[in-house]
């Protein structure tokens, strides 16, 4: 095969600057899918900047401060906008933050997300698959949301992202940031970003390699965390009803890039990096996931020479493994049968014994029985017998002496 | 739910109208769009035919450009094989910002022995020697970003224009590899037939495609919604498409066109009165190319995955995946 590859220039139009828009045509024939997952203590607004961000009411409800464990609830949508279908996955961490001991907090967080990795991971290595039907629930977006305390990070959030930053793309945001002035945002933001560069939390940067995009993505990557209001009330303002949030001293808008990083954020997650987002989680958290578990197995691409080993045969190794487990545990149980099965024979057989012994024990009772009937009933034939003798005898004497009366009668009469 | 009206495009927001129920949902089109042209697009297509029949021709009158092996192997002499060979050769070429890798596999020797036993057995091995490239890569515990795609997305099949129908060896060939790769059938160098001739060779043709229940792109069952029935049912009422290849433009009223120039008039490869060249190029390039491409992604390699992953619990496999029974029935 020639590995060379030759530029070539066309002469004409040949027509294949359609494929990016077949492409296209296919995605919008299948949809897309997108999951987010938000992070954050209770009452610290996710839902509600769901619900904005998204337009729509997801149908929450509040969850209760008395959580004893950190729980997450996965809601799905299916969303449309002019000829494209998004199907959504908002999941949200209910009761992080309000326990006493916050140690284990991110535990349920990290096993989610490794949850969803190893889902896919079965469907990819399935023999009979369906990866292009697969609805993929790998989490694409993770919005950790910092309390507007306007000092530093807390800690359990810094504990939190380290645990997350290799698995997910975290986007770190300020919620209810109408609680912070403008300069004490300011400094609020450096020192977020310096407390998490400290610390080693690899965060989402937006793409810069794409020219069409790396100027916007940029001046972005400078404005984390964005600082954001949420709210799907509407105020008037002006001459039009926008979302805003009312209070006595003002009206603080959503939309308005001047109050809050909303827009930026908007335009940030679904307008310009949606699928860049898609795209790390896959080639970056993803691939890693999956090598960590595999090696975990005991794969590896090349053996202790350095050789190139298939994971084909290592697979066969283990399977061969496997069933040589199974055998043994068949042998095993089998024995063990075998073992039972005697046991019982045994039992069985005593019990046999015992009835056959009994019954031969009643046999001779009723032997004996029969032969003491048997005399009785010989002694009684016996006395039969003697009495009709007698019988007999009395009779024939009882005869005798009548007809010996009966001539003396007549004798008296003549 | 939302419905939000139609907002604008990403990039075109006008500046004093700002659309509040516009969530920016549609703008991963653009999204993808710009990704799938930052990474450029592959094709990898097979020529499959006897010498002699055009197919270098046509590949140069399908790209515009001379992607022809004889134009980049400098051959003292064109000989035929003793055997069939199989040769790739890749190209870089680039149309309106989108880049695409192009590969064309050509199959010198093909049909071409007196005795033609089992010629198609190379090219299976060509074939399947991608999937498995493929495979191995797919299942490395370190793997690339992009998996290279080396997999053959179509494979053009050239019948020779007798006019009767088709010959043994063609329907033994596209009966075996029509179950692991897209055949799309042409009638190559059309211009011997008349339109009558055409229309009767290319009926016949397709009895004996389904007489044999041999399934060619596009295959019927594979058809995703009512949709994508119709349009493909035209096509399959076209097939196999009847074309002349040429990369000589002549002087036609006044326009510069590809053609043939002969005695008694001068063949338009364009024109779709003169031969079904474009229908095949619009086929191909312009409407159904990702779709080939997905086929062979999602259908002819998961096929051969399956058939190698289970392989290899049963019997004793040769590395590319053609087991000692595959071999007997091929």
């Amino acid at each position: 095969q020639d590995k060379n590859i030759r530029p070539l220039n066309l002469a004409g139009h040949v027509g294949f600057d359609s494929l990016p828009d077949q492409l296209v045509n296919k995605s919008i024939c299948q949809g897309f899918c997108f999951n987010i997952l938000c992070i954050g203590e209770t009452g610290i607004g996710k839902s509600t900047l769901m619900d904005t961000l998204f337009n729509t009411n997801f149908e929450n409800f509040e969850s209760s401060h008395f959580e004893p464990q950190v729980k997450l609830r996965a809601q799905t949508y299916d969303l449309q906008e002019s000829n494209v279908r998004l199907r959504l996955t908002v999941v949200n961490t209910v009761g992080f933050g309000d326990q006493m001991n916050k140690q284990e907090s991110y535990q349920p967080v990290v096993d989610y997300i490794d949850r969803q990795f190893e889902s896919y991971l079965q469907e990819e290595l399935k023999i009979k698959r369906s990866l292009h039907n697969y609805h993929d629930s790998r989490v694409h977006a993770c919005l950790y949301f910092i309390s507007p305390s306007g000092h530093s990070l807390k800690s359990l959030d810094l504990v939190t992202m380290k645990k997350l930053d290799s698995k997910v793309n975290i986007i770190p945001v300020i919620a209810k940031a109408d609680t912070i002035s403008k300069s004490e945002l300011h400094k609020f933001k450096i020192k977020i970003m310096s407390e998490l560069v400290s610390n080693g939390v690899q965060i989402y940067q937006f793409p810069i390699d794409d020219e069409t995009v790396a100027k916007v993505n940029t001046s972005m990557n400078g404005h984390l965390p964005f600082a954001v209001v949420g709210s799907t009330e509407e105020v008037m303002v002006g001459n039009k009803m926008v979302k805003a949030r009312q209070y006595p001293w003002g009206i603080v808008q959503v939309e308005n890039e001047s109050h809050c990083d909303f827009m930026k954020l908007r335009e940030m997650l679904i307008c310009v990096n949606m699928e860049d987002l898609r795209e790390q989680t896959h080639t970056r958290h993803y691939e890693l996931y999956r090598r960590c578990k595999l090696e975990e197995m005991g794969f590896k691409d090349t053996d202790p020479e350095c050789k190139p080993v298939s994971l084909q045969e290592t697979y066969e190794a283990k399977r061969q493994e496997f069933l040589l487990e199974l055998q043994r545990r068949e042998d095993e149980m089998r024995q063990m049968f075998v073992q039972r099965v005697k046991e019982k024979e045994a039992e069985l057989k005593d019990a046999e014994r015992e009835l056959q012994s009994r019954f031969e024990q009643l046999k001779r009772l009723h032997a004996d029985e029969k032969a003491t009937l048997e005399d009785k009933k010989k002694a009684l034939e016996e006395d039969q017998v003697s009495f009709g003798k007698r019988r007999a005898a009395a009779q024939l004497l009882q005869g005798q002496s009548l007809t010996a009366n009966g001539k003396k009668d007549k004798d008296r009469k003549k | 739910m939302v419905a939000p009206t139609v907002g604008p495009v990403y990039g075109e927001k006008p500046s004093s109208v700002v659309d509040f129920s516009y969530v920016g949902i549609d703008a991963i089109l653009e999204q993808m769009r710009r990704k799938a042209m930052k990474q450029g697009f592959e094709l990898n297509i097979m020529v499959v035919g006897q010498s002699g029949l055009g197919k270098s021709t046509l590949m140069n009158t399908l790209f515009k450009s001379k992607v022809s092996r004889k134009y980049v192997q400098a051959t003292a002499q064109e000989k035929i094989p003793k055997t069939i060979e199989i040769k790739s050769i890749s190209h870089d070429i680039e149309e309106k910002g989108v880049r695409m890798k192009l590969t064309v596999i050509d199959t010198p020797g093909f049909g071409d022995q007196i005795n033609n036993e089992n010629c198609w057995q190379p090219i299976m091995r060509f074939i399947n020697d991608q999937y498995e490239a493929y495979l191995q890569e797919e299942i490395n515990i370190n793997r690339k970003k992009r998996i290279p795609d080396s997999r053959v997305h179509c494979c053009i099949y050239f019948i020779p224009p007798t006019g009767h129908c088709l010959r043994p060896l063609d329907v033994e060939f596209m009966r075996r590899l029509s179950k692991v790769v897209n055949i799309v059938p042409v009638i190559a160098k059309a211009d011997t037939l008349t339109l009558e001739e055409r229309d009767f060779f290319k009926q016949k043709i397709r009895e004996d495609l389904r007489a044999n229940g041999i399934d060619v792109y596009p295959q019927k069952e594979f058809d995703e919604d009512q949709e994508d029935r119709m349009i493909n049912e035209k096509i399959r009422e076209m097939i196999p498409f009847a074309v002349v290849g040429s990369d000589q433009e002549y002087q036609v009223n006044g326009r510069r066109l590809l053609g043939r120039k002969t005695k008694w008039g001068t063949i338009e490869v364009e024109n779709i009165a003169h031969c079904e060249f474009a229908y095949l190029r619009d086929l191909l390039i312009r409407t159904h190319m990702q779709n080939i491409k997905d086929i062979t992604s999602t259908i002819h390699y998961e096929m051969y995955r399956v058939r190698r992953l289970n392989e290899n619990n049963t019997g004793a496999v040769h590395t590319n995946g053609l087991s000692d029974h595959s071999a007997h029935e091929m």
